[in-house]
């Protein structure tokens, strides 16, 4: 594990860092979950969270929003963002998609997507035409409400939602729980997408696969902290860390 | 029978809309903030007492606008800094916070205008009978209070189903984090639905003191019939609201106009049995007129017990 830690990041010296987060720590109640959380994601990167059930990768980024009330320094294009309401953090450019998907169940795709706007902001780097190109199937059920759609479409929906707020940095929690291979395959396919649009990826993911395939560096958390820093390329080396801190 | 058909419908849908006007604010509070709020009847009454106070000035119509803005404006300051900073410690708190308010509310109200009725009449020009049905007048203010209730109720309506504003409600009903981290300022709905809510029931008494009786105890009377409402429609359903608003005022008032009996029915279809004295014989001869208060109530416990949500509530009560 130290070894890994002191294995320089190549690609976290060269991108000028977008989110900065040192010693997060957060609280339920009495228990501390995050127990001095430290990264940073750059401008460009996808970087993925790695780590079993339980150890605060969910919590790190409802802290990063302000849903949880954090401790410690946020720092988001230079500017301190912890103690922020979520409505402020997210006007600053934060986008998040949360892993129960949050989707408003009456109402339909198109209100959905609506809602992601934020009110007053046009010429974003996402249009309606763009989300459909990327998933004709949400423009086919345009006027559907959002709750009967199906696992997969509800996915791309509050992706696509949070897309609509033309974020800087989106932070998308297990996007690929519950879905098929195929669907799986066309999630990543979008984070691509949206990483090539200059947008930045913080990804917190179970599988594997996906992130070593995807992120240009990883975390792997364990206990409320970061336990492992570094590539993929380091991260399949270490096998160590993977049975330590990941596999089940 | 027609006459009482017709009369009872009309004034039915008429005490129905009014509630709704009140329970629509109520609801909306409810499911957005999770606070019941027990002090709303209390700005039902003091947009009765204000409209009284200011038509004394400047007559009836600008009270009718004036009342609810300025009862409007004190909800939205109550939300904004009482309930806003009592709500970071939980529901209970909330919900005492709201069942002080209301006492808070009533003891003003006596203090500044006393114990008794005040003299809150219906403006001149609508006081005339709209029309006669079978030799009964029907008061032309009734078709006025009818006629704004609807109105409100379809402004309501187009503001929640095709404004911006009206989205962010309807999402924050069921998800109002997700709302907020979409970049929208949830806090400043809430005190913008708080608001409206609290001078939508301001109408409701600025419309309803003048047919009714403009006193101190008006909001201890509508409250709990306001509970029964919400709760028979499903907490945080404006659709149930509606339907529970209506079929409360219909069951009230037909019960009123109903003078029957076990005993009367009996003796309609021809049999004339007397039972027993006491308890038995009462029943036996009570009328639904009688027993009118209790209905909304009885209404209350077995929609409880039958359907724990509600007619239209997807939360549990």
């Amino acid at each position: 594990m130290s070894a890994a830690l002191a294995m320089p990041a190549a690609a976290a010296a060269t991108a000028p860092a977008l989110l900065e987060v040192e010693d997060l720590h957060a609280y339920y109640g009495k228990s501390h979950i995050l127990q001095g959380v430290s990264f940073r994601v750059g401008a460009g990167e996808i970087v993925s969270i790695l780590g079993r059930n339980g150890v605060g990768r969910s919590t790190t980024l409802k802290a990063i929003m302000g849903d949880v009330p954090p401790r410690g320094q946020i720092r988001f294009k230079g500017q301190a963002i912890a103690g922020l309401k979520p409505y402020a953090v997210a006007r600053r450019g934060l986008g998040y998609v949360p892993e129960e998907r949050a989707i408003f169940p009456k109402l339909t795709v198109r209100q959905n997507l609506a809602l992601g706007e934020k009110g007053g902001r046009r010429g974003g780097r996402w249009s309606y035409a763009d989300i459909f190109r990327l998933f004709p199937r949400l423009e086919e059920r345009i006027d559907t409400p959002g709750g009967v759609l199906s696992g997969g479409e509800q996915q791309m929906l509050t992706i696509c939602r949070t897309l609509m707020g033309d974020p800087d940095l989106i932070m998308i929690d297990e996007p690929t729980e519950g879905l098929s291979p195929q669907m799986v395959a066309r999630v990543a396919e979008m984070i691509g997408e949206i990483a090539a649009r200059g947008v930045s990826v913080l990804l917190v993911e179970q599988k594997l696969t996906i992130a070593l395939k995807l992120s240009q560096r990883l975390y792997v958390m364990g206990h409320g902290q970061v336990v492992f820093e570094g590539t993929p390329a380091a991260l399949s080396a270490d096998e160590a860390v993977r049975r330590e801190w990941l596999e089940v | 029978m027609l006459e009482l058909v017709i009369i009872s419908t009309l004034n039915g849908v008429l005490y129905g809309m009014l509630l709704f006007l009140m329970a629509s604010g109520l609801t909306l509070i409810f499911s957005m903030m999770g606070v019941l709020n027990f002090a709303h009847a209390s700005f039902y009454m003091l947009g009765a007492f204000f409209g009284y106070q200011i038509s004394k000035f400047t007559g009836f119509w600008i009270g009718l606008v004036a009342a609810p803005v300025v009862v409007g404006g004190i909800g939205a300051l109550v939300e904004r800094y009482g309930l806003r900073n009592v709500h970071r410690h939980g529901h209970v708190p909330e919900l005492l916070f709201t069942f002080g308010l209301a006492y808070v509310i009533e003891e003003v109200v006596q203090m500044v205008w006393g114990k008794l009725p005040v003299d809150y009449r219906v403006p001149a020009v609508l006081d005339f009978p709209a029309f006669t049905v079978f030799g009964t007048n029907y008061p032309a203010y009734k078709l006025f209070m009818l006629a704004i209730s609807v109105a409100i109720f379809l402004a309501l309506l187009a503001v929640l189903t095709r404004t911006r504003v009206g989205l962010i409600i309807q999402a924050a009903l069921t998800h109002p984090n997700m709302v907020a981290m979409l970049g929208h300022d949830v806090p400043k709905v809430f005190m913008l639905v708080f608001g409206v809510g609290t001078g939508l029931a301001a109408v409701a008494g600025v419309i309803a003191g003048p047919a009714l009786v403009t006193q101190a105890n008006m909001a201890g009377l509508l409250g709990p019939i306001l509970f029964v409402v919400v709760v028979v429609g499903g907490l945080g359903s404006l659709t149930g609201a509606f339907a529970a608003s209506l079929l409360i005022g219909l069951v009230q008032t037909f019960a009123i106009s109903l003078d029957v009996s076990v005993a009367s029915v009996f003796r309609a279809v021809g049999i004339d049995a007397t039972p027993s004295e006491g308890v038995l014989g009462d029943l036996w001869n009570v009328t639904i007129a009688q027993v009118g208060p209790i209905i909304p109530y009885l209404l209350l416990v077995l929609v409880l017990i039958a359907r724990p949500t509600g007619l239209l509530g997807n939360r549990e009560a």
